[in-house]
């Protein structure tokens, strides 16, 4: 049977180093069918997360020669470069063990960029009803598919540069509330955005947009955020 | 590190600068033929207004700019930040106020 | 080497802007500084006109006007970016920037030699 060279990062918080195993090839292997095949025959120890395995929970990711992928969904015919693999930790993440990073800033940065809603009704009110078609609608469509992966995270250097930058997927999810009519305070959202590690750090290197698994453009986004809070500059706001 | 504040000052500058920046290779290019000298540079710009206020307010915009661009890059790859990236950016700032006064005043006054 | 994270053509675009900025930024000081000799030591101002005749000198100005073409095309390109309606064609601007960089600054070093 084929086999293949797979480096993987094995270490924690303090550090550590590429580990190579050999790993049979396989028909319509995955990334994440790789690093299981390895935990389950080679080195039981190894530590990884997952959970759905179709591209739904987003707790996969991790750095595949270098890129940042859901690893579940990733093919290994895809990515396989001279019969090797190289697979390691989320960029710009603490470790927790091996492959599985610290996500606690991840969402800590969704907290702070203002992705908390603002109720408009009390639950004793009737649901508000929501025009589909509508521009502000259309184009919070194209932001709310995120599924938390953080890859966009791991693919931004804005974000290893400067480690207050709230990162793409916290200020897409920013930009989808604020377009959302149910939104009682837009306002919170842009003074949250419009801090020292706000949307204006952003320099649009598009790394986000180019490595989104589920095909989101934070890149857009951001632009949008960036042009909201310059209009309430312009209004007075603030 | 940047707020929407130095933000506005960058992208506002940044504006200004546009149309300057264009008007300013096209000088270079019709000036740089047939070589250049101090007399040809200064016969056009001494004691004229109009380049007085066109230089001025380069100067004065492309210092607002340039600082808080190296505020940034020193941020990013230096790790510089708090009170030591405030004072940075208001030091090249102030340095790339006077001394593009200076050339100003030289070459316009 | 560029990681494989960065290897596309708009963070190719944002370390040109970036390294133009910081190159046109170094480079200021020095412009003010020369032009000022014009204030009271008009013989060095021309001292150094003709030390830029040199076609090394020529071709280091040729760099420079890139520098500030490249800076000031992939800078509209990020105004464009941020202040207008949203636009998939990014990396086709990008692109332009630099096209219209070269364009500008081979015209300027056909005029310079």
């Amino acid at each position: 049977m084929q086999e293949m060279d797979v480096s993987v990062w094995r270490g924690d918080a303090n550090g550590g180093g590429l580990e190579h195993f050999k790993v049979p090839a396989r028909d319509s292997q995955t990334i994440l069918d790789v690093v299981a095949w390895i935990q389950q025959h080679a080195d039981p120890t190894l530590s990884y997360r997952y959970a759905c395995r179709v591209g739904m929970c987003g707790s996969c990711a991790m750095m595949v020669n270098g890129v940042p992928r859901w690893t579940c969904r990733t093919h290994v015919k895809t990515v396989l470069k001279d019969n090797a693999i190289t697979i390691a930790p989320l960029r710009n993440l603490p470790v927790i063990k091996d492959l599985a990073a610290d996500m606690d800033p991840f969402f800590d940065k969704w907290v702070a960029a203002g992705g908390v809603h603002h109720p408009t009704r009390t639950r004793d009110e009737p649901i508000e009803i929501l025009d589909p078609k509508t521009p502000e609608r259309v184009e919070t469509d194209t932001g709310i598919e995120c599924i938390n992966c953080s890859v966009c995270y791991a693919a931004c250097d804005t974000v290893s540069n400067n480690v207050d930058f709230l990162g793409p997927a916290a200020l897409q999810r920013a930009w989808t509330l604020y377009l959302d009519p149910k939104d009682a305070d837009p306002n919170a959202i842009l003074d949250a955005v419009s801090g020292k590690g706000g949307c204006h750090n952003c320099h649009s290197q598009g790394s986000c947009t180019l490595h989104c698994p589920n095909g989101l453009n934070p890149m857009k986004a951001i632009a949008g955020l960036k042009r909201a809070t310059v209009s309430s500059f312009f209004k007075g706001g603030r | 590190m940047l707020g929407l504040k130095l933000y506005m000052a960058q992208r506002l500058s940044a504006m200004v600068m546009i149309p300057l920046t264009l008007g300013h290779i096209a000088v270079m290019i019709y000036a740089i033929q047939g070589g250049l000298s101090a007399a040809e540079i200064l016969g056009r710009t001494k004691g004229s207004v109009l380049w007085f206020l066109y230089y001025g307010l380069f100067v004065l915009s492309v210092s607002l700019h340039a600082s808080i661009g190296l505020r940034v890059i020193v941020h990013e790859t230096l790790g510089l930040k708090g009170r030591a990236l405030e004072i940075f950016m208001w030091l090249s700032g102030l340095l790339l106020l006077a001394m593009g006064l200076r050339a100003l005043v030289a070459v316009t006054l | 080497m560029i990681r494989p994270h960065r290897s596309h053509p708009l963070w190719i675009a944002y370390l040109l802007h970036r390294l133009s900025g910081l190159g046109l930024a170094l480079f200021l000081p020095v412009h003010f500084h020369v032009l000022a000799f014009a204030l009271n030591q008009p013989e060095r101002l021309d001292g150094f006109l003709r030390f830029a005749d040199n076609p090394l000198v020529k071709l280091a100005e040729f760099g420079l006007v890139f520098l500030l073409a490249v800076h000031v095309f992939g800078g509209l390109r990020l105004l464009a970016l941020e202040f207008l309606p949203w636009s998939p064609r990014q990396k086709t601007l990008a692109a332009s920037a630099v096209a219209a960089a070269f364009l500008v600054a081979g015209t300027f070093f056909l005029q310079a030699v």
